[in-house]
């Protein structure tokens, strides 16, 4: 399920569970496009992964990255790596994915 | 979108078109006009690849698209289509049929023990693959080297790329039509190595003009694999109008990946997209792009042409499919697939209606209202319509049954060794759903026990002056309220004496007992009985019969057995149209009331007798008949002007005494508790409108005993 869960220090931490596909695409837009933006979108839960799930991701970044904002995309699932591997588009979102090591970010406390 | 039933129809749908695909292999072998029944065999093929890749059904398409490929084969006129392959094919369908119901059962990945069982299949498919493709195009464009000769000037060059280059651009819409590219291209890497992939993002909007679930995504892609490009095409079959797609073979002239580009109108990123995929080097592509300047503009139609004359044979194949999927959508709207539970609950209650609707009839009678009456009877006509209709609901044609058994008699006279051919009639026949479920068992025995044994050896038979192939016919007809399937061999008949010899060695009957021909032939159907002399593989176990008669009785049906040495032997087995409600008609015994099927009664007749005889005089006939009164032991007297119903079953008849006739009444059949299994001649109870309860009599047993007892002793007496 998609939920802002806003930790203390951490603002506009977005986690996405279960499936970022085209069955939650037009659920979870708004949270992902929503103003302010989400500065990190936490896909370590993200268990399915389909076209529709990867284009929000990829105009979310284009958003973020034509205003210069920052958007970190962490610790993507396997589901997500398959994707983005598959299609070479890892390229694409460049500094803005975050390999799970470096997911002690996140356990800031 | 609800993927669970889309998975559901997609096993059903699978289970139609594998059953496509097997009567098409089964009817392949005795036709000259094969290119129809190679298609139905490839389409049912492709259409299971291309759905069960949607979703992502990995193993089901990895393993149908090495059957997809023989059958390409096999269409285009490569590999001629024998019996070994036929039977390969068969086999290849029983484990498609297998995945299936793997998936059906909720298991989505591969199995390990499936895929083994599938190895074996692939790598005899696989040896039919290698042996023409030396000699396909599609390698030989694959091959490294002058294959495609060098044209003259730069612009006709040939690019170095063994690869085949794709070019898609999705629809909109494809993502709402429950395609997700994502599969096209996984897909695409179970035809070969994709090389090379560059996703096209140029289309994605800004994000307050997204909309979610449209797509924006195309793609270029280098892919490495010996399919021919209707192949590669056919991958994109289910999106044809909701994307655009280019493919490109190996070593294409530059001048066809520059009108690719053009194509796009967006040269320079293109361009690149294709040297990062491999399929063009930068030098080439460089070469191209000032070539590009000078290069007329090209309208798509001569574009499309010059990719090659197998285009034009794809579009055509497209249209027809086309064609026939419209053809196909046109017949799924005139009807629908409805739960058998519904349709049981369904029946149920036209059931309760009816015994509700005998009450209030009763009711109106007693009350002497005429009106009442009227609207009444008007309402027992309704509800008498309704209850037939209900009924025809779950009326099924039992030729989906006997076209089972095509298959079974081609792999069994194959695994005998013995040339029999399967000859089918009445194949419309309908009869309720639950009897066709229930008899193809039985029915499956029969037919394998006439071929192991009915059916004598080639050589006897054409000694008998009879033709070597051996012809098995099953044959279904409706005759008085029953559905009679036969089973017919032309083979040896039964040996009468050998069975006899049996059943006195068996002890089932005693020495010197003098029994007509049909009594013999009834005894093979008692438990541990078989007079193979040789077990074989498929009967003689001595398991089977006794089953099969079990079996057809849990369905108030009845066995029988006709034999003529030298000529054949013929299985009649009769069974009740339907098991919920019937037309019955009511007699009363005393204060005790039954209901007869109304099917199965000739005539009713004033009671008569031949003095001291429990048999009449019926126009010149014998006509044996059963006190009812002395079968129950109900008690007092005989009413005066007592009746005789004439029961007809199988072909003979039998009077029947009872009291009184009550007439004809709507019968839902209510099954006895357990405790009365034992109980001969009641097949079942039935509410009344009065809300008394009358036992249904079983007139088959009770034909069968009044035949049987005449004039032997008065019968036992049964509780009731």
């Amino acid at each position: 399920m998609g939920s802002r869960s806003k930790k203390k220090n951490e603002p506009e931490a977005l986690r996405i569970d279960g499936e970022l596909t085209i069955f939650r695409a037009a659920e979870l837009q708004p949270l992902l496009f929503a103003d302010p933006a989400p500065t990190r979108i936490d896909l370590s839960g993200v268990t399915e992964f389909d076209t529709a799930g990867l284009q929000l991701l990829m105009v979310a970044h284009q958003t973020a990255h034509a205003a210069q904002r920052s958007l970190q995309l962490l610790a993507p699932s396997a589901a997500v790596c398959e994707v983005l591997e598959l299609l070479n588009v890892t390229d694409f979102f460049g500094d803005a994915l975050m390999p799970r090591a470096s997911g002690a970010l996140t356990a800031r406390p | 979108m609800d993927l669970d039933q889309a998975l559901q129809t997609f096993i059903s749908e699978s289970r139609e078109l594998l059953e496509d695909m097997e009567s098409a292999l089964l009817a392949i072998e005795q036709t000259s006009e094969k290119d129809e029944l190679i298609n139905a065999i490839f389409r049912a093929a492709h259409t299971i690849k291309g759905s069960a890749g949607l979703f992502s059904l990995n193993h089901v398409v990895a393993f149908t698209h090495v059957v997809e490929s023989v059958l390409d084969q096999v269409r285009d006129g490569s590999l001629t289509i024998d019996e070994p392959l036929v039977a390969l094919l068969l086999s290849c369908r029983d484990h498609i049929s297998a995945l299936v119901a793997a998936v059906a059962a909720g298991q989505t990945e591969a199995d390990t023990e499936l895929t083994r069982k599938g190895e074996p299949l692939v790598t005899q498919l696989r040896a039919h693959l290698e042996a023409p493709a030396t000699a396909s195009p599609a390698t030989e464009a694959a091959l490294p080297g002058p294959a495609v000769a060098p044209a003259a000037g730069e612009y006709g060059c040939s690019a170095t790329t063994d690869a085949w280059h794709l070019s898609l651009r999705f629809g909109a819409d494809v993502l709402r039509n429950g395609m997700d590219p994502l599969s096209f291209v996984r897909y695409l890497g179970t035809l070969g190595r994709i090389t090379g992939i560059e996703t096209v993002t140029d289309s994605l909007p800004a994000a307050d003009a997204m909309n979610p679930e449209s797509c924006f995504l195309g793609f270029e892609i280098a892919l490495r694999t010996d399919a021919d490009k209707a192949t590669i095409e056919s991958v994109f079959e289910f999106v044809r109008d909701d994307c655009r797609l280019h493919i490109l073979p190996p070593h294409s002239r530059v001048a066809e990946y520059i009108k690719l580009i053009e194509q796009h109108g967006e040269p320079q990123r293109l361009g690149e997209m294709l040297v990062h995929c491999g399929t063009l080097t930068a030098s080439e592509l460089a070469a191209a792009l000032s070539a590009q300047k000078f290069a007329p503009l090209q309208p798509l139609g001569t574009l499309l042409v010059e990719q090659g004359s197998v285009r034009a044979e794809v579009v055509e194949a497209a249209l027809v499919k086309q064609k026939q999927v419209k053809e196909l959508g046109a017949q799924e709207n005139r009807s629908i697939r409805v739960d058998a539970d519904k349709l049981d609950q369904l029946i149920n209650l036209v059931g309760e209606l009816i015994i509700a609707g005998a009450n209030v009839n009763l009711i109106a009678r007693r009350a002497q209202i005429g009106e009442l009456q009227e609207s009444t009877s008007k309402l027992s006509m309704l509800v008498e319509e309704v209850r037939d209709s209900a009924l025809q609901l779950r009326m099924v044609k039992i030729g989906a049954t006997f076209g089972r058994f095509q298959r079974v008699v081609h792999d069994v006279s194959r695994e005998l060794g013995k040339d029999i051919v399967l000859v089918i009639a009445g194949e419309d026949t309908e009869l309720d759903k639950t009897v066709v479920e229930k008899i193809g068992d039985p029915l499956m025995h029969l037919v394998r026990n006439a071929m192991d044994h009915g059916f004598e050896p080639a050589e006897l038979r054409t000694a008998r002056g009879k033709p070597a192939q051996g012809t098995l016919r099953l044959n279904a007809c409706h005759d008085s309220g029953s559905i009679v399937i036969t089973v017919q061999d032309d083979g040896g008949g039964l040996p009468r004496e050998r069975i006899l010899a049996k059943a006195i060695e068996r002890g089932l009957v005693e020495a010197g007992q003098h029994l007509s021909d049909s009594e013999v032939f009834a005894l093979i159907f008692e438990p541990g009985f078989s007079t193979a002399e040789k077990v074989t593989n498929l009967s003689g176990r001595g398991v089977g019969l006794d089953v099969v008669k079990r079996n057809i009785t849990a369905l108030r049906g009845t066995v029988e057995l006709s034999s003529e040495p030298g000529v054949g032997t013929k299985v009649t087995v009769r069974l009740p149209l339907t098991l919920a409600i019937i037309d019955g008609f009511l007699v009363g015994v005393g204060k005790s009331v039954f209901a007869i099927p109304l099917d199965m009664i000739e005539e009713c007749v004033a009671y008569s007798a031949e003095p001291g005889h429990d048999y009449t005089n019926l126009r010149g006939e014998v006509l044996p008949f059963i006190r009812l009164r002395s079968l129950f032991s109900i008690e007092g007297s005989p009413a005066r002007g007592e009746n005789i119903v004439v029961l007809k079953h199988a072909e003979q008849k039998a009077g029947l005494v009872v009291d009184t006739l009550l007439g004809e009444f709507q019968t839902v059949i209510k099954p006895l508790g357990t405790m009365f299994n034992q109980v001969k001649c009641i097949s079942g109870s039935t509410i009344l409108g009065s809300g008394d309860v009358a036992l249904i009599l079983d007139v088959p047993a009770l034909v069968r005993q009044a035949i049987h007892h005449v004039p032997a002793k008065r019968s036992e007496p049964v509780p009731a």
